[in-house]
């Protein structure tokens, strides 16, 4: 064949795959999911990411083993000798209340969310390693017998838990710290990790 | 906004452009009642404790949407001079006060206490009057929340004797 014809045969052959390609299904199509959010590959992925979270300070200060709540970045002690009373909800006349209204104040500082009150102490993780804090979590000897569902409930809806992601302003005006995943991201990772049998990767 | 509630027993009605205006700014400034104090601004001291609806809590970081409806009571409410509380009583018998500041929001938060806890221990006074005095009259406070403790015991007493 001809120099002359094989170019023709290419071009013609060039224009036919671009045709095809431009009327074929969008396969060069693409999105982002939702939230900008990255799949979950495995458990393990779904399981630092959650423990990413649970280990940050807008939650360990609110699970000490020794019954004092804690404050801040530096989880010092909560001010004024405030501790856990009756209830998690402070003392007789002192209690939580007192001071934490249902919205975070942007006068005081003061954080606050609904049903505003320390985690029981028996679920006291401060102190524990990445993987005794979710042994502790999953067990139902230790948590008030709940289920998996009523944990990821617990976890992905409850307000007291979601406030991690509003934190509001401290006593010095500045904006509390928020965790490193995203409040979707999270929802989903306990969600996934859960559903996959709540695994604990050193175990 | 237009908030209404009852201010040792008077019904009151403020207008604020912040719901969220602390309910202790509205105590002092708009009704002029002076003597619940502000301290730190920060829920800390204390200083600012009234009652709202019984219990004791910070007006400084209590916003005053929260108090429609609800019944607030200041160190003015408390007792007067003809017909003072027993925590007035006894703060006047031990001679707490110094500089006085402060003093307002521990009576208020000994009165919340007495409620609850008629006849409070050591530790219960430790544990629930967190407020702050710089003068350091915390030890005559101490004497005098046992004394108002026995004197509401007394008036208590003596009114049931009267049924």
């Amino acid at each position: 064949m001809k120099l002359k014809t094989w170019f023709i045969f290419l071009m013609i052959s060039t224009i036919g795959v671009l045709l095809s390609l431009a009327n074929a299904p969008k396969i060069f199509e693409y999105h982002l999911l939702e939230n900008q959010q990255s799949e979950i590959n495995n458990t393990d992925e779904a399981y630092n990411k959650m423990m990413d979270v649970l280990t940050h300070q807008r939650c360990m200060n609110y699970h000490p083993n020794d019954n004092i709540h804690k404050q801040g970045n530096d989880l010092h002690s909560h001010y004024f000798g405030m501790e856990r009373g009756e209830d998690d909800k402070g003392f007789q006349a002192t209690i939580c209340n007192a001071c934490h209204n249902s919205e975070n104040n942007k006068y005081s500082g003061v954080p606050r969310a609904p049903h505003w009150s320390l985690a029981p102490a028996s679920m006291g993780w401060e102190g524990l390693t990445r993987s005794q804090i979710p042994e502790r979590l999953v067990d139902k000897n230790v948590y008030g017998q709940r289920s998996f569902d009523e944990l990821v409930k617990h976890m992905t809806e409850d307000e007291l838990v979601l406030w991690a992601w509003s934190p509001g302003i401290d006593t010095n005006d500045q904006e509390r710290e928020i965790p490193p995943v995203s409040k979707e991201e999270f929802k989903n990772v306990v969600e996934y990790w859960f559903d996959n049998g709540a695994v604990i990767p050193t175990k | 906004m237009e908030i209404s509630f009852t201010v040792n027993d008077v019904l009151r009605t403020v207008n604020v452009e912040d719901e969220n205006t602390p309910l202790l700014w509205v105590i002092r400034d708009i009704l002029d009642l002076k003597g619940t104090k502000f301290g730190c601004g920060k829920a800390a001291c204390g200083a600012c404790t009234l009652h709202v609806d019984g219990e004791a809590v910070r007006s400084c970081s209590y916003a005053v949407k929260f108090v429609q409806d609800k019944t607030v009571t200041t160190i003015e409410g408390l007792g007067n001079r003809d017909n003072p509380h027993p925590v007035q009583l006894a703060w006047v018998e031990e001679i707490v006060p110094q500089c006085g500041y402060c003093q307002p929001g521990f009576m208020m938060a000994t009165a919340a206490l007495l409620t609850k806890v008629p006849k409070p221990t050591d530790e219960d006074i430790d544990n629930n009057i967190i407020n702050v005095c710089r003068c350091g009259t915390y030890y005559r406070m101490r004497k005098a929340i046992h004394k108002a403790a026995e004197l509401q015991a007394e008036k208590d007493s003596s009114e049931s004797n009267l049924v």
